[in-house]
């Protein structure tokens, strides 16, 4: 295999999974290019910064001594124009840059819907490092702040301000949070959550405009409703787009993103889209055309990185899965949990009376192949999770076997028990045994499934 | 609320007061008068031929004032140097040591004298209840769960000028402690109402030290569980620390004390406890039943129950949940653990030094040995001439100067293993332990891994955790204490610390990898 230039643009995880993988693999030259920041860091990490849990040195996962140790090139420029036909950059500054290959990473950018004041100083999404500055600088010294857009972000933001003591107004325009992707149960766990950290949240409450004070800084937010808050900081987190205005000029066919092939390829050859910016023109059946996840761009950038060293791989992001932590509440999903349970399935959900604990699982009714796994403060495995989706098994089965797939720490109390108990009332004619608790004997067996 | 939070300030302003109190009763003026000297004498604390010396030489020191305890100090000491110019029959340092250390204790004119039990509320006793009511009241106050908001902007947790002026107060503290405890005779006076009640006697500098450990590590444990008190995990762990240093460091071994039995403390093993094959320990162990019951005690805890436990659970089951130094840094040493370095460079620095300090160990404990079995039946003692100075050398410099000053009165700087990471011996030893033959291993949790770093940075051994759980890699490494908090913190429930079959313990398979292709990441 000839050496080619392969050039990353954009440094985030999508792009140095690509650059470190195709390094693993090959003595290609790489080089990767970033507007936002001179090395990798973790951008999910971004809110424990302002939090105080971090500084940014420990948001890089390498050191920065291991760019050059592994060559791989790193520059810190802004591409301005991509021309195909010479494969060739044109970075801020007039210089040029050549390329053999391209990939395209370049993420997302937060969206802005045409809100009256949505431009004001003051009125941010958070994304970016600089996004994390710009949150710095106006946060400073004010008694309040409004976070507007019931996603993660919002909800984050909302816990980054709640930890230096700003009183928060959460404005979701949902009736519950986020219940177009979470099952009722789940969903006010998380509202709940949200309101017993202190946070003023706004169920079905819209935005219909920001004002100004008179230095022309944010300074109140007015609800569809005709509600007045005060607002010298407003977190405007309704969804990213992709980042992708720069490739208007390249003729490389958009979509609401890059679109690409089975393989990330775009419709110029040579050139690959991966993570948020990426459209995928067929997507698996259950998967998003865009999805800007953390896990996707790492899954693209691997699958990549082997197309680019000569082994030319279909992108299969395989079985669905996901986290988040919201303030105090982790959640986990492996496989598929609607809000809206499909007709050929049923769902076995457990809540615990007290504590925001809850287990449920999906099945198919028809065989009772397992569909979905949806944790709210417990931790599963994923590798267990992952091969019993995989294998349909039945939930009978799986139930048997659950304590295998508890991943809480030692000490925490299990409740496997509890679920197959209230499994067990839903269907007294034929109960389940509770087999395998998490233990050395389920490790045994876990090891040998695998 | 408000009155909680009122409660919270109320117990910051009594810890700074009884902390204010404790300083300002270190200095003294000082002064000994012919009764005072007497006293010492009378009670033994003067002894043999040194007596009628120093009664004689001292003459002219009596009744006059000293404003401080270094005018005082270098007046005795001069004077001992002259007894040791018109005698033979020397006072060497050791003596020399104990002598003025009694002297000060006697001629300090602290008005602890006066109302000790008062003064021990007003310092110790402030300090505690203050610590406990600015612990407590958060409970109420807000929802459990991570609690390192602003860890990153605080003047005492990163280095601000708090967090240096404590490691300085503390490493003043460890030099007047272990090389002039006639400085502080007044602070360990304070111990005295303990000490009596337990054994019988005043406080020395050990049980004072060992005393100011066992409530710190208690109220500082308070605090601990406090703070993680959503994982049963650390509450359980924390509480074993506690029960450990109270119980096996403290109590147990001032009961022995009390009904004249040697000292012993049945959790510290060799080699971290050197001393225990040196030859008056032995000597003391051989010559009664009981004394044979300890010497099989500590080689069967050293040689059988630290590398089993160590096969079964990790090196965690001493360092985390048993030791000492380890109850200490989990802690007192808790808001500091961020500050541990995580550089590959700071790795291998540790790899060189804490292996080194066991092969020292092994040496000085060989020499020692070999010096006390040779010696015996009147044969001709090997090492005779190494003997004395390599055990001197090791005692000071890793015994006092790496476990003490720098161990500990380098929490707020380089964080709160300093000592465990880079120094201690049997650390080294349970390391290499859990590194090659050890069922405990720190699983990750498929990909779910979002290279967010809080695992590496609250890591108090330095391990770059997220290095591993980013590729969905068992992380076994020896310096790896098991605390659990990498796990706790983890916002995505990654981590799990686990023991479990050997197999498969470094193979582990990957979904890291594309989906349905599982790679080995080996």
């Amino acid at each position: 295999m000839s050496q080619e230039h392969i050039v990353i643009l954009g440094n985030g995880i999508a792009g140095i999974t690509t650059a470190r993988e195709i390094r693993k693999r090959s003595d290609h030259r790489i080089t990767v290019i970033s507007a936002e920041s001179d090395h990798f860091f973790s951008r999910t990490a971004l809110m424990y910064i302002y939090m105080g849990h971090m500084a940014y040195e420990n948001t890089k996962p390498y050191e920065d001594t291991f760019w050059e140790k592994n060559e791989i090139h790193l520059e810190r420029a802004y591409v301005e124009h991509v021309d195909t036909e010479n494969r060739r950059l044109q970075v801020s500054g007039g210089r040029h840059i050549e390329y053999d290959k391209l990939v395209l990473a370049t993420g997302s950018k937060s969206n802005k819907f045409g809100w009256p004041g949505q431009n004001l100083p003051g009125v941010q999404g958070l994304y970016s490092l600089q996004d994390l500055e710009a949150m710095e600088k106006y946060t400073a010294g004010i008694d309040h702040a409004v976070v507007i857009g019931g996603g993660l972000i919002g909800v984050e933001m909302s816990e980054m301000l709640h930890s230096r003591g700003i009183p928060v107004t959460f404005l979701v325009r949902e009736k519950s949070w986020m219940d177009f992707a979470y099952p009722p149960e789940e969903s006010a766990m998380i509202n709940d959550e949200i309101r017993a950290h202190g946070i003023d949240l706004r169920l079905g409450a819209e935005l219909e405009r920001i004002e100004a004070d008179a230095q022309g800084r944010a300074a109140r937010v007015v609800t569809k409703d005709g509600e007045s808050i005060p607002a010298p900081f407003v977190g405007l987190t309704v969804g990213v787009s992709p980042n992708i205005d720069f490739l208007k000029s390249s003729g490389i066919e958009l979509g609401r993103g890059i679109q690409v092939d089975d393989h990330l390829e775009t419709s110029a050859p040579g050139v690959y889209a991966i993570g948020d910016c990426a459209e995928v023109r067929n997507p698996k059946p259950g998967r998003r055309p865009v999805e800007p996840l953390w896990y996707t761009g790492r899954i693209m950038g691997q699958t990549l990185a082997r197309t680019l060293c000569g082994e030319p791989t279909a992108y299969d992001p395989g079985i669905w899965f996901n986290s988040a932590k919201f303030f105090d509440l982790e959640w986990q999903v492996y496989g598929q949990v609607p809000a809206q349970l499909p007709d050929d399935q049923e769902t076995l959900f457990w809540q615990h009376p007290k504590e925001r604990l809850a287990i449920r699982i999906n099945a198919k009714k028809d065989g009772g192949a397992v569909t979905g796994f949806q944790l709210m403060g417990i931790r599963y495995r994923h590798e267990v999770c992952h091969e019993w989706l995989e294998e349909g098994r039945p939930i009978r089965w799986v139930l048997e076997n659950l304590g295998v797939a508890n991943f809480d720490p030692e000490f925490y109390r299990q409740y496997e028990g509890d679920l197959i108990r209230l499994y067990n009332q839903q269907h007294p004619e034929n109960p389940v045994k509770h087999r395998r608790r998490r233990g050395l004997k389920g490790l045994f067996q876990l090891r040998r499934a695998s | 609320m408000s009155l909680w939070n009122s409660l919270e300030k109320l117990g910051l302003a009594l810890f700074l007061l009884g902390f204010g109190l404790f300083l300002y009763l270190g200095p003294s003026p000082y002064r000994l008068d012919g009764e005072g000297l007497q006293k010492l004498i009378d009670d033994g604390k003067i002894y043999g031929h040194h007596k009628d010396l120093i009664t004689e030489e001292f003459q002219p020191l009596l009744n006059r004032d000293y404003a401080t305890a270094h005018a005082f100090l270098q007046d005795a000491d001069r004077k001992i140097t002259e007894v040791n110019e018109r005698t033979d029959s020397k006072i060497w340092d050791y003596d020399r040591g104990q002598y003025l250390y009694s002297l000060a204790r006697e001629a300090s004119l602290t008005p602890i004298k006066g109302n000790l039990t008062l003064w021990f509320l007003l310092t110790i006793g402030l300090c505690c209840v203050g610590g406990l009511l600015y612990f407590l009241p958060r409970i109420p106050q807000e929802p459990a769960g991570i609690k390192n908001n602003g860890t990153f902007f605080s003047k005492v947790k990163s280095r601000g000028w708090i967090g240096i002026g404590f490691g300085v107060f503390l490493i003043g503290f460890y030099i007047a402690l272990y090389f002039f405890p006639a400085y502080i005779t007044n602070w360990i006076r304070l111990a005295d109402p303990v000490s009596r009640a337990l054994r019988g006697w005043d406080a020395d500098r050990w049980f004072f030290y060992g005393f100011l450990y066992t409530i710190t590590v208690a109220v500082m444990g308070v605090r601990m569980m406090v703070q993680y008190r959503h994982s049963r995990y650390h509450l359980v762990r924390t509480a074993s620390v506690m029960f450990f240093q109270a119980g096996f460091a403290f109590l147990l071994p001032g009961i022995l004390e009390a009904l004249n039995r040697p000292y012993f403390d049945f959790k510290n093993a060799w080699p971290l406890n050197y001393t225990f094959f040196y030859d008056y320990n032995l000597n003391t162990y051989t010559s009664s039943a009981f004394g044979w019951f300890l010497l099989l005690w500590g080689i069967g805890l050293a040689f059988l129950l630290v590398p089993l436990f160590a096969f079964f659970f990790g090196k965690r089951w001493y360092c985390s949940w048993v030791c000492g130094c380890g109850g200490l840094a989990e802690t007192l040493g808790d808001p500091f653990r961020h500050l541990s370095d995580k550089s590959l460079k700071a790795w291998r620095v540790e790899r060189w030094l804490v292996h080194s300090v066991l092969v020292f160990a092994v040496l000085l404990t060989a020499i020692v040995l070999t010096n006390y079995f040779t010696g015996q039946n009147g044969g001709e003692a090997l090492f005779a001439a190494i003997k004395e100075p390599v055990k001197t050398t090791y005692g000071f410099l890793i015994g006092s100067i790496f476990a003490g000053v720098v161990g500990t009165g380098f929490y707020p700087l380089m964080g709160n293993r300093v000592w465990c990471r880079f120094g201690c011996p049997l650390a080294a030893l349970l390391g290499i332990i859990q590194r090659f033959k050890s069922r405990f291993r720190i699983t990750t949790n498929g990909g779910q891994c979002i290279s967010c770093g809080n695992c590496s940075t609250y890591c108090e051994m330095g391990i770059d955790v997220r290095w591993y759980a980013q590729r969905g890699q068992n992380i076994i490494r020896a310096s790896c204490v098991g605390c659990g908090v990498c796990a706790a913190v983890c916002p995505r429930g990654v981590l799990r610390l686990e023991n479990g079959p050997e197999t498969g313990r470094f193979n582990e398979v990957s979904l890291v990898q594309i989906g349905q292709g599982r790679i080995d990441v080996t």
